[in-house]
Protein backbone atom coordinates (compact mmCIF):
# COMPACT_ATOMS: atom_id res chain seq x y z
CA UNK A 1 0.00 0.00 0.00
CA UNK A 2 1.67 3.01 -1.08
CA UNK A 3 1.94 6.35 1.79
CA UNK A 4 -1.09 8.43 0.70
CA UNK A 5 -3.57 5.27 0.60
CA UNK A 6 -2.14 4.55 4.21
CA UNK A 7 -2.69 8.00 4.96
CA UNK A 8 -6.29 8.20 3.74
CA UNK A 9 -7.12 4.86 5.84
CA UNK A 10 -5.42 5.77 9.24
CA UNK A 11 -7.69 9.59 8.26
CA UNK A 12 -10.66 7.44 7.84
CA UNK A 13 -10.14 5.83 11.41
CA UNK A 14 -10.09 9.29 12.86
CA UNK A 15 -13.00 10.34 11.57
CA UNK A 16 -14.79 7.34 12.92
CA UNK A 17 -13.38 8.10 16.38
CA UNK A 18 -14.54 11.42 15.87
CA UNK A 19 -18.13 10.80 14.67
CA UNK A 20 -18.76 8.21 17.59
CA UNK A 21 -17.23 10.64 20.41
CA UNK A 22 -19.25 12.43 19.51
CA UNK A 23 -22.74 11.37 17.65
CA UNK A 24 -22.79 14.00 15.21
CA UNK A 25 -20.99 14.60 11.68
CA UNK A 26 -21.51 13.23 8.06
CA UNK A 27 -19.99 10.30 8.32
CA UNK A 28 -20.56 9.17 5.13
CA UNK A 29 -19.65 12.09 2.67
CA UNK A 30 -16.40 12.38 5.23
CA UNK A 31 -15.31 8.60 3.74
CA UNK A 32 -16.19 9.94 0.20
CA UNK A 33 -14.28 13.29 0.33
CA UNK A 34 -11.38 12.02 2.46
CA UNK A 35 -8.95 10.61 -0.44
CA UNK A 36 -9.28 14.18 -2.19
CA UNK A 37 -8.86 15.89 0.63
CA UNK A 38 -5.41 13.55 1.68
CA UNK A 39 -3.96 14.12 -2.01
CA UNK A 40 -4.48 17.64 -1.98
CA UNK A 41 -3.00 18.06 1.83
CA UNK A 42 -0.07 15.76 1.67
CA UNK A 43 1.03 15.76 -2.08
CA UNK A 44 -0.26 18.83 -4.42
CA UNK A 45 -0.96 21.59 -2.21
CA UNK A 46 1.46 24.00 -0.92
CA UNK A 47 0.31 24.63 2.26
CA UNK A 48 1.20 24.20 5.99
CA UNK A 49 1.15 25.63 9.18
CA UNK A 50 4.79 27.38 8.93
CA UNK A 51 3.28 29.44 5.62
CA UNK A 52 -0.46 29.54 5.83
CA UNK A 53 -0.03 33.69 6.62
CA UNK A 54 2.06 34.01 3.45
CA UNK A 55 0.22 35.75 0.74
CA UNK A 56 1.82 32.67 -1.43
CA UNK A 57 0.57 29.57 0.32
CA UNK A 58 -2.31 27.37 -1.95
CA UNK A 59 -6.15 28.50 -0.60
CA UNK A 60 -8.73 25.45 0.17
CA UNK A 61 -11.97 25.50 0.34
CA UNK A 62 -14.27 23.24 1.70
CA UNK A 63 -17.36 24.08 -0.35
CA UNK A 64 -19.18 21.05 0.83
CA UNK A 65 -18.92 22.27 4.45
CA UNK A 66 -20.88 19.47 6.08
CA UNK A 67 -17.54 17.39 5.72
CA UNK A 68 -15.62 19.62 8.10
CA UNK A 69 -15.07 16.35 10.23
CA UNK A 70 -12.85 14.85 7.35
CA UNK A 71 -10.96 18.46 7.11
CA UNK A 72 -10.36 18.49 10.88
CA UNK A 73 -8.39 15.00 10.96
CA UNK A 74 -7.04 16.12 7.87
CA UNK A 75 -5.22 19.90 9.12
CA UNK A 76 -4.77 18.33 12.33
CA UNK A 77 -2.64 15.47 11.12
CA UNK A 78 -1.05 18.56 8.78
CA UNK A 79 0.06 19.86 12.40
CA UNK A 80 -2.17 23.02 12.54
CA UNK A 81 -3.37 21.70 15.40
CA UNK A 82 -3.68 18.90 17.56
CA UNK A 83 -5.48 16.25 16.28
CA UNK A 84 -6.87 15.04 19.25
CA UNK A 85 -8.36 17.52 20.72
CA UNK A 86 -10.17 17.81 17.25
CA UNK A 87 -11.13 14.18 17.83
CA UNK A 88 -12.26 14.86 21.60
CA UNK A 89 -14.35 17.76 21.28
CA UNK A 90 -15.91 18.13 17.94
CA UNK A 91 -19.24 19.49 18.29
CA UNK A 92 -19.23 19.60 21.91
CA UNK A 93 -20.01 22.39 24.21
CA UNK A 94 -17.85 25.53 23.38
CA UNK A 95 -15.88 23.84 20.88
CA UNK A 96 -14.24 25.61 18.05
CA UNK A 97 -14.76 22.51 16.34
CA UNK A 98 -18.40 23.10 14.99
CA UNK A 99 -20.04 20.65 12.42
CA UNK A 100 -18.28 23.13 9.52
CA UNK A 101 -15.10 24.97 9.00
CA UNK A 102 -14.49 28.01 10.33
CA UNK A 103 -11.92 30.39 10.90
CA UNK A 104 -11.19 29.72 14.69
CA UNK A 105 -9.86 26.82 13.39
CA UNK A 106 -6.47 27.44 12.13
CA UNK A 107 -6.03 26.16 8.84
CA UNK A 108 -9.23 27.08 7.56
CA UNK A 109 -9.23 29.85 4.92
CA UNK A 110 -13.17 31.14 5.18
CA UNK A 111 -16.33 30.48 7.08
CA UNK A 112 -18.28 28.02 4.84
CA UNK A 113 -21.45 25.70 5.47
CA UNK A 114 -24.26 27.17 3.12
CA UNK A 115 -24.15 25.26 0.30
CA UNK A 116 -23.22 27.09 -3.25
CA UNK A 117 -20.53 29.48 -1.83
CA UNK A 118 -17.54 28.40 -2.31
CA UNK A 119 -16.67 28.52 -5.85
CA UNK A 120 -17.84 32.01 -6.06
CA UNK A 121 -15.23 32.34 -3.30
CA UNK A 122 -12.28 30.48 -5.00
CA UNK A 123 -13.15 32.33 -7.79
CA UNK A 124 -12.09 36.14 -5.99
CA UNK A 125 -8.82 34.15 -4.53
CA UNK A 126 -7.84 33.04 -7.87
CA UNK A 127 -8.49 36.40 -9.42
CA UNK A 128 -6.59 37.80 -6.59
CA UNK A 129 -3.64 35.57 -7.19
CA UNK A 130 -3.11 36.95 -11.05
CA UNK A 131 -3.91 40.46 -10.06
CA UNK A 132 -0.43 40.27 -7.67
CA UNK A 133 1.16 38.03 -10.37
CA UNK A 134 1.22 35.53 -7.43
CA UNK A 135 1.77 31.77 -8.24
CA UNK A 136 -0.27 30.20 -5.31
CA UNK A 137 -3.12 28.29 -6.56
CA UNK A 138 -6.85 28.31 -5.28
CA UNK A 139 -8.70 24.31 -4.71
CA UNK A 140 -12.53 23.72 -4.16
CA UNK A 141 -14.31 20.88 -2.85
CA UNK A 142 -17.49 20.23 -4.02
CA UNK A 143 -20.65 17.95 -3.60
CA UNK A 144 -22.54 16.44 -6.67
CA UNK A 145 -25.65 17.02 -4.97
CA UNK A 146 -24.33 20.65 -4.15
CA UNK A 147 -24.82 21.28 -7.54
CA UNK A 148 -28.39 22.17 -7.46
CA UNK A 149 -27.26 25.58 -5.88
CA UNK A 150 -27.41 28.10 -9.09
CA UNK A 151 -24.64 30.33 -7.40
CA UNK A 152 -22.35 27.05 -8.74
CA UNK A 153 -23.14 28.21 -12.03
CA UNK A 154 -22.55 32.08 -11.71
CA UNK A 155 -18.90 31.43 -10.67
CA UNK A 156 -18.35 28.58 -13.57
CA UNK A 157 -19.18 31.49 -16.13
CA UNK A 158 -16.58 33.63 -13.74
CA UNK A 159 -13.75 30.85 -13.77
CA UNK A 160 -13.93 30.74 -17.54
CA UNK A 161 -14.50 34.72 -18.08
CA UNK A 162 -11.35 35.61 -16.76
CA UNK A 163 -9.33 32.35 -17.84
CA UNK A 164 -8.34 31.30 -14.00
CA UNK A 165 -6.46 28.25 -14.74
CA UNK A 166 -5.13 28.98 -11.42
CA UNK A 167 -8.14 27.00 -10.24
CA UNK A 168 -9.02 23.89 -9.37
CA UNK A 169 -12.67 22.84 -8.69
CA UNK A 170 -13.40 19.12 -7.40
CA UNK A 171 -16.92 17.75 -7.50
CA UNK A 172 -16.88 14.37 -4.62
CA UNK A 173 -19.31 12.73 -6.91
CA UNK A 174 -20.87 10.25 -4.64
CA UNK A 175 -24.36 10.06 -6.31
CA UNK A 176 -25.85 10.59 -2.79
CA UNK A 177 -27.95 12.84 -0.88
CA UNK A 178 -29.69 13.28 2.45
CA UNK A 179 -32.77 12.18 0.58
CA UNK A 180 -32.11 9.58 -1.64
CA UNK A 181 -29.53 9.41 -4.95
CA UNK A 182 -28.98 12.78 -6.96
CA UNK A 183 -30.63 10.82 -9.67
CA UNK A 184 -33.84 11.04 -7.92
CA UNK A 185 -33.71 14.50 -5.93
CA UNK A 186 -32.46 16.79 -8.26
CA UNK A 187 -30.20 15.23 -10.96
CA UNK A 188 -26.79 17.43 -11.84
CA UNK A 189 -26.04 15.16 -14.53
CA UNK A 190 -24.21 15.01 -17.10
CA UNK A 191 -21.42 16.99 -15.01
CA UNK A 192 -18.67 17.09 -17.26
CA UNK A 193 -20.67 18.21 -20.06
CA UNK A 194 -22.02 20.84 -17.92
CA UNK A 195 -18.39 22.23 -17.27
CA UNK A 196 -17.14 21.60 -20.35
CA UNK A 197 -20.14 23.52 -21.71
CA UNK A 198 -19.24 26.09 -19.15
CA UNK A 199 -15.45 26.99 -21.08
CA UNK A 200 -13.70 24.64 -17.83
CA UNK A 201 -10.69 21.86 -18.67
CA UNK A 202 -12.32 18.84 -17.62
CA UNK A 203 -10.41 15.67 -15.69
CA UNK A 204 -12.75 12.55 -14.92
CA UNK A 205 -11.16 10.82 -11.90
CA UNK A 206 -12.85 7.08 -12.27
CA UNK A 207 -11.95 6.28 -8.95
CA UNK A 208 -11.91 9.30 -6.70
CA UNK A 209 -11.43 6.98 -3.84
CA UNK A 210 -7.98 6.16 -5.76
CA UNK A 211 -5.57 8.60 -4.42
CA UNK A 212 -2.87 7.86 -7.37
CA UNK A 213 -5.98 8.45 -9.77
CA UNK A 214 -5.89 11.77 -8.07
CA UNK A 215 -2.34 12.79 -7.92
CA UNK A 216 -2.86 12.53 -11.92
CA UNK A 217 -5.17 14.77 -12.19
CA UNK A 218 -4.38 17.46 -9.86
CA UNK A 219 -0.91 17.22 -12.18
CA UNK A 220 -3.37 17.18 -15.16
CA UNK A 221 -5.06 20.42 -13.60
CA UNK A 222 -1.69 22.23 -12.81
CA UNK A 223 -0.40 21.75 -16.47
CA UNK A 224 -3.27 23.20 -17.88
CA UNK A 225 -3.09 26.91 -19.24
CA UNK A 226 -5.88 29.50 -19.99
CA UNK A 227 -9.18 27.91 -18.14
CA UNK A 228 -10.04 26.77 -14.99
CA UNK A 229 -9.79 23.07 -14.40
CA UNK A 230 -12.74 21.12 -12.77
CA UNK A 231 -11.14 17.16 -11.41
CA UNK A 232 -15.15 15.16 -11.03
CA UNK A 233 -14.06 12.51 -8.65
CA UNK A 234 -16.77 9.65 -8.83
CA UNK A 235 -16.16 8.16 -5.09
CA UNK A 236 -18.06 5.58 -2.72
CA UNK A 237 -20.34 7.60 -0.19
CA UNK A 238 -19.27 5.83 3.21
CA UNK A 239 -16.00 4.19 1.41
CA UNK A 240 -13.84 1.95 3.38
CA UNK A 241 -16.60 1.03 5.84
CA UNK A 242 -18.60 -1.95 4.52
CA UNK A 243 -22.06 -1.43 5.65
CA UNK A 244 -22.14 2.47 4.93
CA UNK A 245 -21.08 2.34 1.56
CA UNK A 246 -23.35 3.72 -0.94
CA UNK A 247 -26.44 4.14 1.64
CA UNK A 248 -28.01 7.27 1.86
CA UNK A 249 -28.78 6.38 6.03
CA UNK A 250 -25.35 7.14 6.43
CA UNK A 251 -25.22 10.50 5.03
CA UNK A 252 -25.15 11.85 8.83
CA UNK A 253 -26.03 8.36 10.82
CA UNK A 254 -24.73 7.75 14.10
CA UNK A 255 -23.00 4.53 14.90
CA UNK A 256 -23.82 2.37 18.16
CA UNK A 257 -21.16 0.57 19.66
CA UNK A 258 -20.99 -2.53 17.65
CA UNK A 259 -21.73 -0.53 14.37
CA UNK A 260 -18.37 1.35 15.64
CA UNK A 261 -16.40 -1.64 16.48
CA UNK A 262 -17.41 -3.28 13.29
CA UNK A 263 -16.03 0.16 11.49
CA UNK A 264 -12.86 0.53 12.89
CA UNK A 265 -12.45 -2.92 12.15
CA UNK A 266 -13.23 -3.13 8.00
CA UNK A 267 -10.57 0.33 8.63
CA UNK A 268 -7.89 -1.99 10.56
CA UNK A 269 -8.26 -4.71 7.88
CA UNK A 270 -7.22 -2.51 4.60
CA UNK A 271 -4.21 -0.89 7.06
CA UNK A 272 -3.63 -4.72 7.81
CA UNK B 1 -27.80 73.52 -6.32
CA UNK B 2 -25.12 70.60 -5.63
CA UNK B 3 -24.92 68.14 -8.84
CA UNK B 4 -22.61 65.90 -7.81
CA UNK B 5 -24.45 62.61 -6.45
CA UNK B 6 -22.82 60.55 -3.38
CA UNK B 7 -22.04 57.48 -5.89
CA UNK B 8 -19.93 60.28 -7.80
CA UNK B 9 -17.63 61.09 -4.44
CA UNK B 10 -17.18 57.45 -3.57
CA UNK B 11 -16.05 56.92 -7.31
CA UNK B 12 -13.95 60.26 -6.88
CA UNK B 13 -12.28 59.51 -3.26
CA UNK B 14 -11.55 55.39 -4.56
CA UNK B 15 -10.04 57.00 -7.97
CA UNK B 16 -7.73 59.37 -5.32
CA UNK B 17 -7.30 56.46 -3.16
CA UNK B 18 -5.85 54.40 -5.47
CA UNK B 19 -3.24 56.15 -6.70
CA UNK B 20 -1.10 55.29 -3.93
CA UNK B 21 -3.09 51.81 -2.81
CA UNK B 22 -3.13 48.69 -5.46
CA UNK B 23 -5.41 46.69 -3.03
CA UNK B 24 -8.58 48.75 -3.94
CA UNK B 25 -10.65 46.78 -5.85
CA UNK B 26 -13.79 47.69 -7.01
CA UNK B 27 -16.32 45.00 -8.34
CA UNK B 28 -19.59 45.46 -10.28
CA UNK B 29 -22.56 43.42 -11.54
CA UNK B 30 -22.95 45.09 -15.09
CA UNK B 31 -23.51 48.55 -12.69
CA UNK B 32 -20.44 50.14 -13.47
CA UNK B 33 -22.46 52.95 -15.24
CA UNK B 34 -25.07 53.07 -12.80
CA UNK B 35 -22.79 53.31 -9.67
CA UNK B 36 -20.79 56.44 -11.46
CA UNK B 37 -17.82 53.81 -11.10
CA UNK B 38 -16.86 53.95 -14.99
CA UNK B 39 -14.06 56.03 -14.66
CA UNK B 40 -12.67 53.54 -11.85
CA UNK B 41 -12.84 50.91 -14.48
CA UNK B 42 -11.43 52.77 -17.15
CA UNK B 43 -7.81 54.16 -14.86
CA UNK B 44 -7.27 51.30 -12.91
CA UNK B 45 -8.65 48.25 -15.33
CA UNK B 46 -6.37 46.11 -13.44
CA UNK B 47 -8.45 46.52 -9.98
CA UNK B 48 -11.57 46.12 -11.37
CA UNK B 49 -13.60 43.04 -11.52
CA UNK B 50 -16.79 42.65 -13.81
CA UNK B 51 -18.98 39.75 -12.24
CA UNK B 52 -22.08 39.85 -14.79
CA UNK B 53 -25.39 40.42 -13.72
CA UNK B 54 -24.98 37.89 -10.96
CA UNK B 55 -25.64 39.51 -7.72
CA UNK B 56 -24.72 36.38 -5.97
CA UNK B 57 -21.16 36.00 -7.54
CA UNK B 58 -20.42 39.78 -6.94
CA UNK B 59 -20.47 39.58 -3.13
CA UNK B 60 -18.82 35.75 -3.30
CA UNK B 61 -15.98 36.72 -5.54
CA UNK B 62 -15.49 40.13 -3.45
CA UNK B 63 -15.46 38.05 -0.40
CA UNK B 64 -12.31 36.02 -1.83
CA UNK B 65 -10.60 38.97 -3.14
CA UNK B 66 -10.78 39.88 0.06
CA UNK B 67 -9.67 37.13 2.18
CA UNK B 68 -6.36 37.04 -0.27
CA UNK B 69 -6.18 41.38 1.08
CA UNK B 70 -7.45 43.35 -1.47
CA UNK B 71 -9.89 46.61 0.01
CA UNK B 72 -13.05 45.77 -1.73
CA UNK B 73 -16.03 47.78 -2.94
CA UNK B 74 -18.91 45.90 -4.33
CA UNK B 75 -21.00 48.09 -5.88
CA UNK B 76 -24.96 47.22 -7.36
CA UNK B 77 -28.15 48.31 -6.71
CA UNK B 78 -29.50 47.91 -3.18
CA UNK B 79 -32.68 46.20 -3.83
CA UNK B 80 -30.21 43.35 -5.66
CA UNK B 81 -27.47 43.85 -3.45
CA UNK B 82 -29.01 43.02 -0.10
CA UNK B 83 -31.90 40.56 -0.90
CA UNK B 84 -30.29 38.54 -3.96
CA UNK B 85 -26.88 37.76 -2.44
CA UNK B 86 -28.59 38.05 1.43
CA UNK B 87 -27.11 35.04 2.38
CA UNK B 88 -23.44 35.89 0.49
CA UNK B 89 -23.20 38.86 2.55
CA UNK B 90 -23.98 36.75 5.54
CA UNK B 91 -22.14 34.28 5.58
CA UNK B 92 -19.04 35.39 3.15
CA UNK B 93 -18.74 39.08 4.41
CA UNK B 94 -20.19 39.16 8.07
CA UNK B 95 -19.69 35.93 9.12
CA UNK B 96 -16.15 36.01 7.89
CA UNK B 97 -15.09 39.45 8.72
CA UNK B 98 -14.17 40.46 5.04
CA UNK B 99 -12.99 43.83 4.30
CA UNK B 100 -15.55 44.34 1.88
CA UNK B 101 -17.90 47.58 1.44
CA UNK B 102 -21.46 46.72 -0.19
CA UNK B 103 -22.38 49.59 -1.66
CA UNK B 104 -26.20 49.51 -2.58
CA UNK B 105 -26.67 52.42 -5.53
CA UNK B 106 -30.44 53.68 -6.55
CA UNK B 107 -31.28 52.72 -2.77
CA UNK B 108 -34.53 53.29 -1.13
CA UNK B 109 -37.41 54.90 -4.19
CA UNK B 110 -34.35 56.05 -5.95
CA UNK B 111 -36.43 54.39 -9.44
CA UNK B 112 -39.14 55.63 -8.81
CA UNK B 113 -41.98 54.17 -11.77
CA UNK B 114 -39.71 51.17 -11.70
CA UNK B 115 -41.67 49.78 -8.82
CA UNK B 116 -41.43 47.56 -6.41
CA UNK B 117 -38.86 45.04 -7.88
CA UNK B 118 -36.43 48.15 -7.95
CA UNK B 119 -36.87 50.01 -4.53
CA UNK B 120 -34.81 48.74 -1.55
CA UNK B 121 -37.16 49.73 1.37
CA UNK B 122 -35.56 46.84 3.39
CA UNK B 123 -32.09 47.19 3.42
CA UNK B 124 -31.07 48.87 6.45
CA UNK B 125 -33.56 46.24 8.33
CA UNK B 126 -31.40 43.11 6.37
CA UNK B 127 -28.31 44.31 6.81
CA UNK B 128 -29.02 45.25 10.55
CA UNK B 129 -29.76 42.07 11.10
CA UNK B 130 -26.54 40.16 10.18
CA UNK B 131 -23.97 39.85 12.96
CA UNK B 132 -20.70 41.58 12.35
CA UNK B 133 -22.04 43.88 9.22
CA UNK B 134 -22.33 47.93 10.21
CA UNK B 135 -24.91 49.81 8.27
CA UNK B 136 -24.41 53.47 6.64
CA UNK B 137 -26.92 55.74 4.83
CA UNK B 138 -24.73 59.22 4.37
CA UNK B 139 -26.13 62.44 3.39
CA UNK B 140 -24.17 64.76 1.20
CA UNK B 141 -21.31 64.19 -0.91
CA UNK B 142 -18.97 65.34 1.76
CA UNK B 143 -20.08 62.79 4.24
CA UNK B 144 -20.13 60.49 1.75
CA UNK B 145 -16.51 60.91 1.03
CA UNK B 146 -15.21 61.03 4.76
CA UNK B 147 -17.14 57.84 5.43
CA UNK B 148 -15.43 55.82 1.94
CA UNK B 149 -11.82 57.32 3.69
CA UNK B 150 -12.82 56.32 7.14
CA UNK B 151 -13.60 52.43 6.28
CA UNK B 152 -10.36 52.44 4.17
CA UNK B 153 -8.68 52.52 7.51
CA UNK B 154 -10.15 49.53 8.99
CA UNK B 155 -11.12 46.06 7.73
CA UNK B 156 -14.66 45.02 9.07
CA UNK B 157 -17.64 44.98 6.62
CA UNK B 158 -19.70 47.36 5.74
CA UNK B 159 -22.54 47.93 4.02
CA UNK B 160 -23.53 51.58 2.75
CA UNK B 161 -26.85 53.08 0.90
CA UNK B 162 -26.31 56.13 -1.10
CA UNK B 163 -29.42 57.38 -3.45
CA UNK B 164 -29.65 57.92 -7.28
CA UNK B 165 -30.01 61.85 -7.49
CA UNK B 166 -27.65 64.51 -6.10
CA UNK B 167 -28.27 66.13 -2.97
CA UNK B 168 -27.86 69.55 -1.77
CA UNK B 169 -24.66 70.35 0.51
CA UNK B 170 -25.58 69.75 3.97
CA UNK B 171 -21.57 70.16 4.96
CA UNK B 172 -18.40 71.09 3.54
CA UNK B 173 -14.59 69.77 3.12
CA UNK B 174 -13.71 70.71 5.99
CA UNK B 175 -16.90 68.77 8.17
CA UNK B 176 -15.91 67.37 11.50
CA UNK B 177 -16.30 63.39 11.02
CA UNK B 178 -15.62 60.39 13.00
CA UNK B 179 -16.29 57.16 12.42
CA UNK B 180 -19.76 56.03 13.96
CA UNK B 181 -20.85 58.95 15.51
CA UNK B 182 -23.46 60.94 14.16
CA UNK B 183 -23.23 64.36 12.73
CA UNK B 184 -25.46 66.74 15.04
CA UNK B 185 -26.80 69.64 12.35
CA UNK B 186 -29.16 71.48 14.94
CA UNK B 187 -30.01 72.06 18.35
CA UNK B 188 -33.59 72.46 19.81
CA UNK B 189 -35.64 72.67 22.77
CA UNK B 190 -39.13 71.19 22.19
CA UNK B 191 -38.14 68.35 19.54
CA UNK B 192 -35.29 66.40 18.47
CA UNK B 193 -35.21 65.37 14.32
CA UNK B 194 -32.65 62.46 13.43
CA UNK B 195 -33.23 61.65 10.06
CA UNK B 196 -30.54 59.98 7.57
CA UNK B 197 -29.45 60.02 4.11
CA UNK B 198 -31.73 62.01 1.44
CA UNK B 199 -34.06 62.89 4.12
CA UNK B 200 -31.12 64.90 5.94
CA UNK B 201 -31.77 67.89 3.35
CA UNK B 202 -35.85 67.96 3.86
CA UNK B 203 -35.07 68.01 7.55
CA UNK B 204 -32.81 71.10 7.85
CA UNK B 205 -35.84 72.70 5.81
CA UNK B 206 -37.92 71.55 8.49
CA UNK B 207 -36.05 72.62 11.57
CA UNK B 208 -35.97 76.58 9.92
CA UNK B 209 -39.93 76.32 8.89
CA UNK B 210 -40.53 75.08 12.95
CA UNK B 211 -38.69 77.62 13.97
CA UNK B 212 -40.12 80.76 11.79
CA UNK B 213 -43.37 78.96 13.50
CA UNK B 214 -42.06 79.27 17.05
CA UNK B 215 -40.48 75.59 17.28
CA UNK B 216 -37.31 75.10 18.34
CA UNK B 217 -36.28 71.71 16.54
CA UNK B 218 -32.41 69.87 17.04
CA UNK B 219 -31.40 67.70 13.70
CA UNK B 220 -28.89 64.55 14.11
CA UNK B 221 -27.89 63.18 10.53
CA UNK B 222 -27.47 59.35 11.98
CA UNK B 223 -25.51 58.41 9.08
CA UNK B 224 -24.37 55.75 11.04
CA UNK B 225 -27.54 53.39 11.36
CA UNK B 226 -25.44 50.37 12.78
CA UNK B 227 -24.06 50.53 15.12
CA UNK B 228 -26.05 53.25 15.88
CA UNK B 229 -24.56 56.49 17.77
CA UNK B 230 -27.08 55.97 21.27
CA UNK B 231 -24.62 57.97 23.14
CA UNK B 232 -25.02 61.30 20.83
CA UNK B 233 -28.89 60.18 20.53
CA UNK B 234 -29.56 60.31 24.01
CA UNK B 235 -27.86 63.36 25.02
CA UNK B 236 -29.90 65.66 22.82
CA UNK B 237 -33.00 63.65 23.27
CA UNK B 238 -32.51 64.74 26.97
CA UNK B 239 -33.78 68.20 26.16
CA UNK B 240 -36.77 67.32 24.23
CA UNK B 241 -40.20 66.45 24.56
CA UNK B 242 -40.70 64.27 21.43
CA UNK B 243 -38.44 62.29 18.75
CA UNK B 244 -38.85 61.91 15.09
CA UNK B 245 -37.32 60.20 13.07
CA UNK B 246 -37.36 60.25 9.42
CA UNK B 247 -36.05 57.40 6.72
CA UNK B 248 -36.36 56.29 3.58
CA UNK B 249 -37.46 52.74 4.39
CA UNK B 250 -40.25 50.38 5.71
CA UNK B 251 -41.17 51.01 9.13
CA UNK B 252 -39.70 47.29 10.13
CA UNK B 253 -36.05 47.67 11.45
CA UNK B 254 -34.80 50.62 9.77
CA UNK B 255 -33.71 53.61 11.71
CA UNK B 256 -36.84 54.63 13.61
CA UNK B 257 -36.66 51.10 14.86
CA UNK B 258 -32.84 51.90 16.17
CA UNK B 259 -33.73 54.60 17.54
CA UNK B 260 -36.75 53.74 19.20
CA UNK B 261 -35.28 50.89 20.98
CA UNK B 262 -32.11 53.17 22.07
CA UNK B 263 -34.68 55.52 23.89
CA UNK B 264 -36.91 52.92 25.21
CA UNK B 265 -33.61 51.61 27.65
CA UNK B 266 -32.46 54.95 27.91
CA UNK B 267 -34.23 57.56 27.69
CA UNK B 268 -37.71 57.21 26.75
CA UNK B 269 -39.41 60.05 25.10
CA UNK B 270 -42.55 60.13 22.50
CA UNK B 271 -41.27 58.97 18.81
CA UNK B 272 -43.02 59.62 16.38
CA UNK B 273 -41.68 57.44 12.95
CA UNK B 274 -41.47 59.06 9.42
CA UNK B 275 -41.02 56.25 6.91
CA UNK B 276 -42.25 54.65 4.27
CA UNK B 277 -45.60 52.53 4.94
CA UNK B 278 -45.27 48.44 4.71
CA UNK B 279 -47.85 48.25 1.45
CA UNK B 280 -46.84 48.70 -2.63
CA UNK B 281 -45.87 52.05 -3.12
CA UNK B 282 -47.28 54.40 -5.50
CA UNK B 283 -45.85 55.42 -8.86
CA UNK B 284 -43.94 58.54 -9.30
CA UNK B 285 -40.68 59.95 -9.02
CA UNK B 286 -38.55 59.61 -5.49
CA UNK B 287 -39.33 63.17 -4.73
CA UNK B 288 -43.20 63.01 -6.04
CA UNK B 289 -43.31 60.03 -3.06
CA UNK B 290 -41.74 62.12 -0.68
CA UNK B 291 -44.41 64.41 -0.69
CA UNK B 292 -46.80 61.98 -1.15
CA UNK B 293 -45.98 59.77 2.02
CA UNK B 294 -45.00 63.42 3.79
CA UNK B 295 -40.85 63.03 3.81
CA UNK B 296 -40.40 65.91 2.99
CA UNK B 297 -40.26 69.31 4.80
CA UNK B 298 -43.72 69.96 4.75
CA UNK B 299 -44.55 66.53 6.00
CA UNK B 300 -42.03 66.61 8.72
CA UNK B 301 -43.41 70.00 10.24
CA UNK B 302 -46.94 68.81 9.83
CA UNK B 303 -46.14 65.83 11.56
CA UNK B 304 -44.27 67.89 14.59
CA UNK B 305 -47.34 70.13 14.85
CA UNK B 306 -49.60 67.30 15.26
CA UNK B 307 -47.96 65.71 17.84
CA UNK B 308 -47.02 68.62 19.85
Amino acid sequence: MDALTRKSYELRRDVIEMIHKSQAGHVGGDLSVIDILTVLYFDIMNVNPDNFKDDNHDRFLLSKGHCADALFVVLGEKGFFDKQRAIDTFSQYQSEFIGHPNTDVNGVEINSGSLGHGLAVGVGMALAAKMDDRTYRTYVVLGDGEMAEGSNYEAMMAARQYQLDNLCATVDLNRLQISGTTDQVMSSAPLAEKFASFGWNVIEAEDGNNCAQLVEAYKKAAACKGKPSVVIAHTVKGKGVSFMENEKKWHHGVMTQEEYERAVKDIEEVLA
Amino acid sequence: MNKITNRQAICDCLLEKAKSDRNIVVVCSDSRGSASLAPFAETYPGQFVEAGIAEQNLVGISAGLAACGKKVFAASPASFLTTRSYEQAKVDVAYSGTNVTLIGISGGVSYGALGMTHHSCQDFAAMSALTGMRVYNPSDRFQTTKLIEALLKDTAPAYIRVSRSATEDIYDENMDFTLNRANVIADGKDVLLVACGEMVPYAKKAVEQLGEKGISAGLIDMYCLKPLDADTLVEKARDVKLVVTVEEHAPQGGLGSAVAQALSSRCPRRLVEKNLPDEHLISGTNREMFAYYGLDDAGIVKSVEEAL
